[in-house]
């Protein structure tokens, strides 16, 4: 059985997901090619362990993204059963490959077995949908969901130069300013809501997430009332699904659509004043208090660890 | 030259989902609403049609309930509508894409908006399927879009902050949120959609071979239960927590 993995790529390298992408097609069984687009981190993954070839695709093209070019460069060599990040890149140049190689896509699947039986979760959070699907097809992965492969590969790395137009044309970049990791990247998330008060008072939370290598993140209520916090933090329905193994909630109280973008988190700590609210419905471990007291608090608390 | 937007009715993101058998079930549903992002889809439709770049049409496929978003949108200025009557719930991506798609063309549309992602499927397939089905520039995250010459300027999101990028016909741009207000129907508007006639069709009367569903779906279920967690009072409990966390979650 064939399995082509979409590297996921963050700047000159490989994001960790591409070794979570290259776990999932390993526990499958599956004859793993990655493709590279425009060659960024062919090296890399050819080191991960079970990938049998890399293709790195040098084309022109793929300077900028573009979803519609890009596929067309890659669908030829997307075989058997594709796999990319569920990230907005990988669903995007996913749905296109499906498309242009005539196969459905499942987007942002959780698990999967053999038969390719997977699971997703659907309705904002609120179901669980298993499905099962024929080769080929095309799936993104959500990230962390997965365990990743180890290193100490050796596959071979073939170069391939194919472009072809490029109909989106990149005019202008918008860096963010001075952004922090971004959430959906980051093992441990620290989120604060409407309930700090002040957005001056996140720098609370980025004391915290300093000493423990957390992403900040954000309820929409707090988005939507300071302009100093981007919608790129919004954690939610209409902001970004995260899947770390520690969230912690502060000041958030916990509707329905902040939940369905963090609840499938393998724990939640959530501060809250209010001990009926909502979130401590999802939180492991709760604590009722104000985040005046807590916060500075589990900074000492955490920095005393080791 | 026309624009479409596609609309797609979803559970309100405050309703309930019950599990009933092996499948979510639709009839207990309390509220219908249009999908999220979709929202934002339409208001820039409203506006590209406002700066001359074509009229605009709104497109939904779903079942007979759906029609009542497509008159709240011709409250809001679109100029005609057409609704595809089909259950999309145990379609695959590849059918839904070719429904669209021979409805966009149906209406003569090369521009059309929809939602980077509908709030049922979560998934963000639609979209990107859609234009590589048209030979269509696709433009995903997407939180503006205006005319520009012949063509249109758009705003997305990207892995170092945001881009602005330029695309010709045809195009195709998906949604994310953006920063606008929503406009809201006035009673004039209201009174306008009244008069106004959706276009009714099957997928028959569109000439689509939709054959059989590549995905089959084996069940929906509850999400799973955690089990309950605890619970502590005043910062003091923090040194508890964290030692927890170490010890019992492992995760720091
Ligand atoms: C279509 C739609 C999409 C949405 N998408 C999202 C989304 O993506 N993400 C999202 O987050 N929301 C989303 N929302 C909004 C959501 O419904 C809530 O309004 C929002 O999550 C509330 O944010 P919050 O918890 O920060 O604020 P609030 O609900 O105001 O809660 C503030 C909390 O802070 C606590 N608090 C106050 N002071 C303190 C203190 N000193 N110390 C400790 N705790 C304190 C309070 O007890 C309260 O629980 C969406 C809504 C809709 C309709
Ligand atoms: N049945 C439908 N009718 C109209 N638009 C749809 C339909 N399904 C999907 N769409 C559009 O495609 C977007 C993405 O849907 P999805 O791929 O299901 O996440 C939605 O936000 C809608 O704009």
């Amino acid at each position: 059985m064939e399995i082509t993995i979409i590297a996921e790529t963050s700047g000159e390298g490989l994001h960790p997901v591409t070794e979570q992408l290259v776990g999932a097609a390993s526990s499958l069984g599956g004859v793993i090619t990655v493709l590279c687009p425009g060659g960024v981190g062919s090296n890399d993954a050819s080191v991960i362990s079970g990938v049998s070839k890399v293709i790195s695709l040098q084309g022109d093209c793929f300077s900028s993204f573009d979803s519609g070019s890009w596929s067309t460069v890659m669908a030829p060599f997307s075989q058997g059963m594709v796999m990319a990040s569920s990230s907005p890149s990988g669903r995007e140049l996913g749905a296109q490959i499906a498309s242009k190689i005539g196969a459905p896509i499942v987007q942002d699947i959780t698990g999967i077995e053999p038969g390719y039986k997977v699971t997703r979760s659907v309705y904002s959070g609120k179901a669980v949908e298993t499905s099962s699907l024929t080769a080929p097809c095309v799936v993104t992965l959500r990230q962390n969901a997965f365990e990743g492969a180890s290193g100490g590969g050796s596959a071979e790395v073939v170069v391939v130069d194919n472009s072809t137009e490029v109909s989106v044309a990149v005019k202008e970049a918008i860096a963010k300013a001075g952004e922090r990791m971004d959430v959906s990247d980051a093992e441990i998330v620290i989120s604060g809501g409407r309930g700090m008060g002040e957005p001056s008072n996140f720098s609370q939370l980025n004391e915290v997430a300093d000493v423990i290598g957390a992403a900040v993140g954000a309820s929409r209520a707090a988005v939507d009332s300071w302009d100093e916090i981007p919608h790129s933090m919004q954690v939610g329905q209409t902001g970004k699904t995260v899947n770390p193994t520690l969230y912690i909630a502060v000041g958030i109280s916990g509707a329905i659509q902040h939940l369905a973008g963090m609840r499938s988190s393998k724990y939640i700590v959530a501060i809250n004043k209010d001990p009926d609210a909502p979130i401590f419905g999802v939180a492991d471990y709760g604590i009722v208090a104000t985040w005046e007291d807590a916060l500075p608090a589990l900074k000492e608390e955490l920095g005393k660890l080791s | 030259m026309k624009i479409a937007v596609l609309l797609k009715q979803v559970p309100d993101t405050t309703a309930k989902i019950a599990v009933s058998g092996d499948r979510v079930d639709q009839s207990s549903v309390a509220k219908w609403s249009t999908s999220p992002y979709d929202e934002y889809a339409l208001e820039y439709a409203l506006q590209l049609k406002e700066a001359g770049a074509g009229d605009l049409v709104a497109i939904t496929c779903g079942p007979d309930r759906a029609a009542k978003m497509l008159t709240d949108a011709a409250a809001v200025g679109v100029d005609s509508m057409l609704h595809v009557v089909a259950d999309t719930t145990e379609m695959d991506s590849k059918q839904i894409q070719s429904i669209l798609v021979a409805a966009i063309n149906h209406c003569g549309a090369d521009v059309v908006l929809c939602g980077k992602q509908a709030a049922d499927t979560n998934s963000g397939s639609t979209g990107p399927g859609i234009a590589s089905l048209m030979g269509a520039a696709c433009v995903g995250m997407v939180s503006e879009v205006a005319v520009e010459g012949d063509g249109f300027s758009a705003l997305r999101a990207s892995s170092m902050g945001n881009e602005r990028v330029s695309v010709s016909r045809p195009c195709l741009f998906a949604f994310d949120k953006a920063s606008t207000e929503l406009r809201r129907p006035n009673v004039k508007g209201i009174m306008m959609a009244k008069r106004k006639v959706i276009e009714t069709v099957s997928t028959d009367d569109l000439g689509i071979n939709l054959g059989e569903s590549q995905v089959n779906i084996d069940s929906h279920d509850s999400p799973p239960e955690k089990p309950p967690g605890q619970k502590f009072e005043g910062a003091d409990s923090v040194h508890t927590v964290v030692l927890k966390l170490r010890e019992e979650a492992n995760v720091i």
